[in-house]
């Protein structure tokens, strides 16, 4: 009968049966199933030696390469980004000159292979041989030297991997300037503030916010393209991987030895990024969330509440039944 | 040296591309006056206080603050631009409040009130929080003081901004349309501030929509239209007995 009416407690409280998703369930299972095979094929392989993973895990061959990349991993990108705010305040200058060479810099250092600048700059002294610096068009010299004495492969590395570092970050720090509203500058120069300062008081720490993100990208970028200076033979960590294996034939176990120490670096890399995006943060957010560490320390706190209560209250109950 | 005029403009003309969008407007300010400027939008009225504190520059006329030429130097009959620099020490004895308060989100209100004064005028740290926190108090927020730009409700935001353009002791405020991006319970704390101000003898220029503030506030009413002054004088005459049918058309429309 079309009149049958079904009682419902409510229309504030009807109870929906959540929609099933059994797909999602079997694609999970078929993943799991799969990647687990994967994993134990990789390590039950007979031709991967284990014990020499370990063995060269925290050799000292190893450990001055991955001391060596995080040194030039650091310096190219304390270099880089300086020579990014440059590029990206000349790019939004008035200065038709300055906005010309920020554009070619730009163009000319992301459309070439990194690889090609390293192997260029370790090629520099054919290019050159000798470098000085003096007056031009006159032969008064101040200083002069060989350019391989000068600039080693070390150096050279260093120098392309800043240079190109510079270009891609220049693009994010002038996003970065960019996305900050006009206002802000106005209300700076109307406060006195004359440009230089308003810059970088007030526009370039609000623009860190946008510009923290893709800069930890661009770091552990870096990091694992330090690799590349192999090519002229800097002795950081991949370098020093295949040195060992061109020795001991144990490709695999060193570049998992490699990896190892790639990923460590990358994953503790992500630690300072939160630190920062949460400096640069301020004012942003009503109220910022507790950092993890201190959600360990309250959820220890509480912990060990807890269990100051469940001692005081077996005392209790102690001292009951001695009575 | 007392100049009777705190402002001084003579004939200023300023284009944006081909469109003139002040016609030539010739105004002075007193020492210790309110004026308010009213009109229609795309009058021209914001765009001349922005031209007051060389936010914007002009294409021709004078401006003078305090009898200073505001943004040039000039040298027998020439007229040279200033140094940025320059142009940044003029604008210290000029307090601005926008219509989009632009508080420094990234500092609080204490810092966003000492920033120009430790910064800019090299005042010592704690004279310049003892006297950013008597701003605060002054407009009412000395609770507020650690809070974020983005913890403040708007109205709050704007006295605040109030208390950072009051900062290095300007001679004269601009108020660019002060309460217009506020919710309307919000806009009477904000009038309040200003009305104490203009009563503690501030020259202040107001461009506002607020009537009711022009004519208990101001001492003289300017209206504006199309990039010229179609009438001034005192509010009981302009608001109440305008000569002109376009003051007269502004004010029904508002009111």
């Amino acid at each position: 009968m079309a009149s049958t009416t079904r009682t419902v407690a409510s229309d504030d409280d009807v109870v929906a049966i959540p929609l099933r998703h059994p797909g999602r369930w079997i694609a999970a299972a078929a993943i799991v199933v799969v990647l687990g095979l994967l994993f134990t094929s990789l390590w039950r392989n007979p031709n991967v030696d284990h014990p020499s993973i370990t063995e060269f895990l925290f050799d000292p061959r190893i450990l001055k390469g991955v001391w060596l990349t995080i040194v030039i991993t650091a310096v190219s990108m304390v270099v880089g980004t300086i020579l990014a705010v440059t590029l990206a305040i000349m790019r939004m200058s008035s200065n038709p000159v300055l906005r010309a060479v920020a554009f070619g810099y730009t163009w000319f250092f992301r459309g070439t292979p990194l690889l090609v600048q390293i192997v260029f700059w370790g090629y520099l002294g054919l290019l050159y041989q000798q470098i000085s610096l003096g007056v031009p068009l006159t032969d008064i010299q101040f200083f002069s030297a060989d350019t391989n004495d000068l600039i080693p492969a070390l150096v050279g590395g260093v120098i392309a991997l800043s240079l190109n570092e510079g270009a891609y970050a220049a693009e994010i720090v002038r996003a970065g300037l960019l996305s900050i509203d006009h206002g802000q500058r106005e209300a700076a120069y109307s406060l006195g503030m004359g440009p230089g300062y308003t810059m970088r008081r007030i526009v370039l720490p609000q623009a860190m916010k946008v510009i923290i993100p893709p800069m930890g990208n661009e770091t552990i970028s870096m990091l694992k393209s330090t690799s590349l200076l192999a090519v002229v033979a800097v002795a950081e960590l991949y370098t020093a991987a295949t040195q060992i294996s061109s020795q001991n034939l144990r490709q695999v176990e060193l570049l998992i030895v490699a990896s190892i120490w790639y990923l460590a670096m990358t994953t503790a890399l992500s630690i300072p990024q939160y630190y920062l995006e949460r400096y640069y943060g301020r004012g942003t957010a009503r109220e910022l969330p507790p950092t993890p560490w201190q959600q360990f320390r309250g959820w220890t706190g509480r912990m060990s509440g807890r269990w100051q209560n469940r001692q005081i209250a077996r005392a209790a109950a102690r001292e009951a039944v001695d009575e | 040296m007392s100049e009777p005029y705190v402002v001084e403009a003579r004939g200023v003309r300023k284009w944006f591309g081909s469109n003139e969008v002040l016609k030539s407007i010739t105004l002075s300010v007193s020492r210790g006056e309110v004026l308010c400027l009213l009109g229609p939008s795309g009058s021209g009225k914001t765009t001349f206080l922005r031209c007051i504190n060389h936010l914007e520059s002009i294409d021709g006329g004078r401006i003078l603050v305090n009898g200073e030429l505001m943004g040039y130097r000039q040298r027998g009959d020439k007229v040279y631009e200033l140094k940025p620099r320059e142009i940044a020490e003029q604008r210290r004895s000029i307090g601005m409040v926008f219509q989009r308060f632009n508080l420094f989100p990234h500092m609080t209100a204490l810092e966003n009130i000492t920033e120009a004064p430790i910064g800019i005028a090299k005042m010592p740290k704690n004279t310049a929080r003892e006297r950013g926190m008597a701003l605060l108090d002054r407009v009412g927020l000395a609770d507020k003081a650690n809070q974020y730009p983005a913890q403040l409700s708007g109205g709050q935001q704007q006295r605040v901004a109030i208390a950072r353009a009051l900062a290095l002791d300007p001679t004269l405020m601009l108020f660019d349309e002060p309460t217009s991006a506020l919710d309307p319970e919000l806009v009477g704390d904000v009038l309040d501030v200003m009305r104490d101000l203009a009563q503690s003898g501030m020259t202040m220029i107001v461009v506002t929509h607020e009537i009711g503030f022009s004519r208990e506030a101001a001492d003289r009413v300017v209206f504006m239209d199309g990039g010229v002054v179609v009438e001034e004088g005192p509010p009981s005459q302009l608001l109440d007995d305008p000569q002109h049918e376009r003051t007269r058309a502004f004010l029904q429309s508002v009111l």
